[in-house]
């Protein structure tokens, strides 16, 4: 384990142990805070309660299913704009202005669209992610350098052939990092729906235990979210330098 | 006198402006012969055009005026059968193994599976890589990488062999060895191989015949037969004769080279 | 004569904003008035409402929490990123857990937020300025750390004083870096801002759209809307001029071997 990943175990653990003695002492009252430990305990109960774990499986089948459509739109209409530039001249705007609109304001037509279930929240989460995934992969497409594209014509590979057995390939290798945002966004986009405006999962449980003044609900189910979110992004972080790395790394150096 | 391989004929290169940019005369009018299985090269100063000839003799850009004619066949913008080219910049596919890298064009072009594996084989043998064929072209050294290049290049048995600069990232000591792996290849393979360059030593010594050409655009400034026996290697260093040959290349190309770079420099 | 692939942004632009207009229309006669206003409705009721002394009050107060929560973001973060970029160590450790944070959906911790401030402007801010100040720690962090090292061994070279250094090497290397983070922060802090006005507010554009949301008000939902949008992406799109200005000044001026 490197020095660095050491030193952020530790500043982990010295922020949880500072809260710990703020909660203890008073400092920050129960009302607002229960202890670190406390709110452990409590999720040890959480997750023997059937409705929550329902609803937490719930809440992670929809970012699954955002991720995943989002990917799968956003790498096949990255494609399509990479090869139709004059379309992607004209909305290339739309894509970097895209994160300051805040999508879910689009969410009451999602509901007169798909009504009160929770293809709406997928819908917001998908529409959150894929734009990054667009994005990630026109950079991808337009990070194919020349000299390979040359190499191809020089063994005489047809335009489709190219596409399939060059760019394609190349392009691939920096979609992690849209994957990484994709599933980031994913999740944002899934729980600010759930939590402003809907009847389901995690984000509706922890407002409902907001406003029910049940801190022993509500922080457990924060710390199982913020918990999911970071595995997710790690695991992908990990699986990206393990397979990619050896086939990316030195690529800048000559 | 060994038959033509490459007739050129009065080939011309000049980039359309655009609306950001006047018209480039990059190049020519250049007439050339090169023979059947010779080795020549072209020096030149910097932005001469002989990049440029390169691509158009490879068919990878169109002339504007001129002809070019490869084994009978008019070249102009479309890469016919039987070249390969090496260009300086690393060209290996980063998501495929060594292997697959040099079985690339094999496949594309559907050879059966034992030729590809036998071809690819002796391929990895003859440029040292057998160590290397599951590694990933990241994992390796830029002079490495250049060899897995001229590997997926020489297993699709070419028979004009083009190279732009391929040792340019490369250390002195590295460039004079692959000069002799170079050769050994040119040998053993028996292709017309056409080589451009910077470095004058290299060009004096690898070559039947040098280019010299002229600042952009370019032309030919001379033609020079080198006389060296076609079993050679580095170890030319050592004749004297070399050193003339480099002088008389410098002679040429230092006006140039200071033209290229835009003024009178002093004496 | 400008060749064929020349681009002409003004009239993409219009282009663009047309066809949207069409498919809006279209979607419209589609799903109906309930679900869906038509566009020309939507434009006039939103300039209505921009009219409106009663929406005045709501409108500016997201406007006055916006500023001020970005201002924090900016002088929170900017000072924070660069610090922790400008120590090697603190910048290996800090760019991991920030880019984690940044991944977390922060609206989880907003109930911890309402707790600690309590429901109203502070709240508002506080989510505001979390949501903006992230992207503005890293992206600082980022322009500093990968400063290329020749920019600092020059300055050594030079014998440059460390404040003549940073003025005149390391802030104009690394602004460009810089400027995007801004940017990002500015749009996120929007976003945090409204969503922190969304729940548990009483004034606001957030506040406003809750309401609507909550009466199925869908004229009113899609011109606060299209208020929203149409400041959020002129912001956007001036920040992404300078940006680009920015980023292709640099480029010409980085000659990488």
């Amino acid at each position: 384990m490197s020095a660095v990943t050491r030193i952020q175990i530790g500043v982990l653990a010295a922020a949880c142990l500072f809260v710990e003695l703020l909660c203890r002492s008073g400092a920050i009252s129960p009302l607002t805070m229960p202890p670190p430990s406390a709110i452990v305990v409590d999720l040890g109960a959480i997750l023997q309660s059937k409705d929550m774990l329902g609803q937490i499986a719930r809440t992670l089948a929809d970012v699954a299913a955002a991720f995943v459509l989002a990917v799968i739109a956003g790498f096949l209409l990255g494609a399509g704009l990479a090869a139709l530039p004059r379309l992607r001249a004209v909305i290339e705007p739309i894509l970097a202005s895209y994160y300051a609109i805040p999508v879910f304001v689009f969410y009451p037509v999602f509901v007169v669209l798909f009504g009160l279930n929770h293809y709406p929240r997928i819908a917001i989460g998908f529409l959150l992610a894929v734009v990054t995934m667009i994005i990630n992969t026109l950079n991808g497409f337009d990070r194919v350098p020349p000299v390979l594209l040359k190499s191809a014509r020089v063994m005489r590979l047809g335009r489709v052939a190219t596409v399939r057995h060059v760019i394609l390939p190349f392009a691939a290798l920096y979609i992690s990092t849209g994957l990484k945002l994709a599933v980031a966004y994913a999740f944002i986009g899934v729980i600010a729906a759930e939590f402003i405006l809907s009847g389901d999962g995690m984000g509706y449980e922890i407002a409902y235990a907001f406003n029910n003044f049940e801190n022993g609900v509500m922080y457990p189910l924060i710390l199982v979210l913020l918990v999911v979110a970071t595995t997710v992004n790690m695991g992908l972080y990990a699986w990206e330098r393990r397979f990619l790395a050896r086939q990316t790394a030195h690529r800048d150096t000559s | 006198m060994r038959e033509p391989h490459v007739i050129v004929e009065g080939a011309t290169r000049i980039y359309p402006g655009t609306a950001g940019r006047a018209p480039l005369h990059a190049l020519g009018p250049i007439d050339l012969t090169v023979r059947k299985g010779e080795f020549f090269s072209v020096v030149g100063p910097s932005g001469c055009g002989k990049s440029t000839l390169l691509e158009l003799i490879a068919g990878l850009q169109p002339l504007t005026a001129g002809r070019l004619v490869f084994e009978g066949v008019t070249v102009n913008g479309d890469v016919p059968p039987g070249v390969g080219v090496v260009f300086q910049q690393d060209a290996s596919f980063p998501w495929l193994t060594v292997c697959d890298n040099v079985a690339f064009g094999l496949r594309r072009v559907g050879a059966p599976a034992p030729e590809i594996e036998r071809r690819v084989e002796s391929a990895l043998r003859l440029m040292g890589l057998q160590a290397f064929a599951t590694a990933y072209p990241a994992q390796l050294s830029g002079g490495m990488r250049q060899r897995v290049c001229i590997a997926r290049t020489l297993v699709l048995e070419p028979r004009l062999i083009l190279l732009d600069e391929p040792f340019g990232a490369l250390d002195r000591q590295t460039r004079l060895l692959m000069g002799d792996e170079l050769l050994r290849l040119w040998r053993a393979t028996g292709a017309t191989v056409v080589l451009v360059t910077h470095a004058l030593d290299e060009a004096a010594l690898l070559s039947d015949r040098i280019g010299v050409m002229s600042a952009r655009p370019g032309r030919w400034l001379e033609i020079i037969e080198t006389g060296w026996p076609k079993e050679r290697d580095t170890g030319l260093v050592e004749r004297p004769e070399l050193s003339g040959l480099t002088a008389r290349l410098w002679a040429h190309l230092r006006k140039e080279a200071v033209q290229a770079m835009g003024g009178g420099a002093s004496g | 004569m400008t060749s064929p692939g020349a681009r002409r942004p003004v009239l993409d632009g219009f282009v663009l904003v047309a066809v949207l207009a069409v498919l809006w229309q279209l979607l419209h006669l589609a799903v109906g008035d309930l679900a869906l206003t038509s566009p020309w409705r939507t434009v006039v009721a939103a300039a209505a409402l921009l009219q409106s002394p009663d929406v005045w009050p709501h409108l500016a107060e997201t406007g006055i929490a916006l500023l001020q929560a970005y201002a924090i973001a900016v002088a929170v973060g900017l000072p924070v990123g660069l610090l922790l970029g400008a120590h090697r160590l603190s910048g290996d450790v800090a760019e991991p857990m920030l880019a984690a944070l940044y991944a977390i959906p922060k609206i989880t911790l907003y109930p911890v937020i309402l707790l600690i401030f309590g429901i109203g402007m502070p709240a508002k801010i506080a989510f505001g300025a979390i949501h903006g100040a992230v992207p503005i720690v890293l992206f600082s962090l980022n322009a500093v750390r990968t400063l290329d090292p020749i920019y600092l061994r020059t300055a050594r070279v030079l014998r440059l004083r460390p404040l003549a250094v940073a003025r005149t090497i390391l802030v104009p290397a690394a602004v460009p870096e810089i400027f995007t983070g801004l940017r990002v922060g500015f749009a996120l802090t929007l976003v945090g801002t409204l969503m922190g006005e969304m729940f548990g507010a009483q004034r606001g554009l957030g506040y406003l759209l809750m309401q609507a949301m909550g009466v199925h008000n869908m004229q009113t939902i899609l011109s606060l809307t299209l208020i929203l949008v149409a400041f959020a992406v002129t912001v956007s799109v001036v920040l992404l001029r300078v940006d680009r200005r920015l980023h292709r000044h640099r480029a010409v001026q980085t000659i990488t071997t």
